[in-house]
């Protein structure tokens, strides 16, 4: 037993696993998370005045996601479990956070982020109008608030969740005018030997689609969108496939091209970062078990890469018993590398099946916004790089705001790295990635104020 | 606010209390476990408008990543809507300059 101050930053599958390890080997873990209750995106719980039967909920995943929220529950009473709160700086081993308006300093001993994803976003025309959402908003709406977005949605983008997203939906009542894929359909077959890695989750992806086929939606591949019109909202989707412009009209558009892994804390602890060709973005570096180059930071879940909600469970058990072992000087030889594999492996098959639309970057018009907290159009990024010969992301960010509007980067660097790599002729990976800054998320000033005295964590809790 | 809702309830979902609010002046309704968000786009279709354009918006990732829903109290005080409840007597402003 020591008194080390271990901390969980996310209340998903890999930090709600992080911390039963730490719990079994009887640690008291802090878990931090920002939404109001535990289970991440993929597990999120209603707010408790709504009551819901978890099949309903989470469908065939209803299982796993009793199993780990339950496991979570009944371990409350040995978990420091504080909801509602935002972590918006990590330094010197402490992380600064904010809750009911409040700041405070939390020291730690060893630090395992599991901070998950958001979808990853190559806008088009018109993305900025009211009912145009994320993938993962329409899930959201429909978990977290029993609602639909809508009455006639189009489904558009490319990844396994625009097909659940579209399936739950429809079979919640939603109409779904279509579901327009970036990838082509065939592609899918053609990466269905890989998909045997994991046979269970394939079957699953391949239902949704039958039964989109059977309630009569229309599901097209190899989609280029074209543009969202409307006025106070979206009316219409205009988008191009085998040599046809299609019109098709719609309430509202939920789309997404795959996860993005939200590493800004990780980056605000210092950790290294690398070049991850499978999911085309930077993420901190780690060890098979979980560690960052950083001593005493730990890294688990999507937020370290994207390789779904299973393969987060276990690098999340993983990660804490890196952290046990070092904090204790012992060592565990267990690996997750074994169990990792078919992980990766179905990863790899889903980048054949869902490939990001190649001539994106190229066929994003000059007036498209990237920016939508800013409003700073792809032309404007081509016009700076053009006239000042800017090559790397941070100088584009001086020079145009690209990334430094409320969301810091976290909806359009995807896309404008995309637009800067394609307009000076570099790999995306060459174009670097963004300096994160704290706060990671908008404070309100009059906050800065109460952090210093604030700073020195009072003794009860300090232990 | 007019238009179309852009956020429909499901059916069949166990009966919520009531809570009342205000929009633009206008005397609402919402269900206990709304988010302000949710409370605005099962009336109408919009929460904001663009800092840089006036052009009209309503949300986007819904998890407290984009920035993109921040609202006003009548009091002046700005929340984000996706992860602030609905709390009773609530005035809310879309800031629809009409």
């Amino acid at each position: 037993m020591t008194d080390k101050r271990f901390v969980i930053v996310g209340a998903g599958p890999a930090g709600m696993r992080a911390a039963e390890r730490l719990v079994a080997a009887g640690q008291r873990p802090i878990v931090i998370d920002e939404a109001q209750r535990f289970g991440g995106q993929i597990y999120r719980q209603p707010p408790a005045a709504m009551r819901r039967e978890r099949r309903d909920l989470y469908g065939f995943e209803a299982g796993r996601a009793s199993a780990v929220l339950d496991r979570f529950e009944a371990l409350r009473a040995q978990i420091d479990y504080r909801p509602d709160t935002l972590v918006w700086q990590v330094e010197a081993n402490a992380l600064q956070l904010l809750h009911a308006g409040r700041t405070r300093t939390q020291p730690f001993d060893a630090l395992i982020l599991a901070t998950g994803a958001t979808d990853r976003v190559l806008p088009f025309p018109g993305w900025t109008l009211p009912g145009v959402y994320t993938l993962g908003a329409a899930q959201v709406a429909l978990k977290f608030q029993g609602c639909l977005i809508g009455p006639r949605v189009v489904f558009a983008g490319t990844g396994p969740l625009l097909y659940l997203v579209a399936w739950q939906v429809a079979s919640h009542g939603g109409q779904v005018a279509a579901v327009l894929d970036s990838a082509p359909l065939s592609a899918k077959l053609r990466a269905a030997p890989g998909m045997l890695a994991r046979p269970a989750v394939a079957a699953k992806g391949a239902y949704f689609l039958a039964r989109l086929r059977m309630k009569g939606v229309p599901l097209h591949g190899g989609v280029t969108l074209l543009k969202a019109e409307g006025n106070e909202r979206v009316t219409s989707l205009t988008w191009h496939a085998q040599g046809n412009i299609h019109k098709t009209a719609c309430d509202a558009i939920g789309f997404g091209h795959g996860l993005r892994s939200e590493t800004q804390l990780a980056d605000l602890a210092g950790c290294a970062f690398e070049w991850s060709e499978i999911d085309q973005a930077w993420l901190p570096t780690r060890d098979a078990a979980g560690r960052s180059s950083v001593r005493g930071v730990y890294l688990a879940g999507d937020g370290a890469g994207i390789l779904g909600a299973d393969a987060a469970e276990l690098s999340g058990a993983s990660a804490a018993q890196a952290a046990l072992d070092d904090v204790q000087g012992t060592s565990t030889t267990t690996s997750s590398d074994l169990a990792m594999q078919p992980h990766v492996a179905f990863r790899h098959a889903l980048e054949a099946a869902f490939a990001l639309p190649p001539q994106w970057a190229a066929e994003a018009p000059d007036d498209l916004i990237v920016c939508r907290c800013e409003e700073i159009t792809a032309g404007e990024l081509r016009a700076c790089a053009r006239d000042t010969g800017t090559r790397e992301l941070n100088r584009l960010k001086a020079l145009t705001r690209i990334g430094m509007g409320r969301c810091q980067g976290r909806m359009c660097a995807p896309a404008a790295a995309r637009v800067l790599a394609h307009a000076t002729g570099c790999d995306l990976k060459d174009v670097g990635r963004l300096r994160s800054q704290p706060p990671v998320k908008p404070l309100p000033l009059a906050l800065l104020h109460d952090a210093a005295p604030d700073t020195a964590v009072p003794k009860d809790e300090d232990d | 606010m007019s238009g179309t809702p852009i956020l429909r309830r499901i059916e069949g979902l166990a009966p919520r209390d009531e809570i009342a609010f205000t929009l633009d002046g206008r005397a609402c309704t919402a269900l206990e476990g709304d988010t302000v968000l949710t409370a605005i786009l099962t009336q109408g279709e919009r929460l904001r408008e663009s800092d840089f354009s006036d052009a009209p918006r309503a949300g986007f990732c819904l998890m407290g990543a984009c920035q993109d829903c921040w609202v006003q109290l009548e009091s002046g005080e700005r929340l984000r809507a996706c992860t602030t409840m609905l709390v009773p007597g609530m005035q809310l402003r879309t800031g629809a300059r009409r």
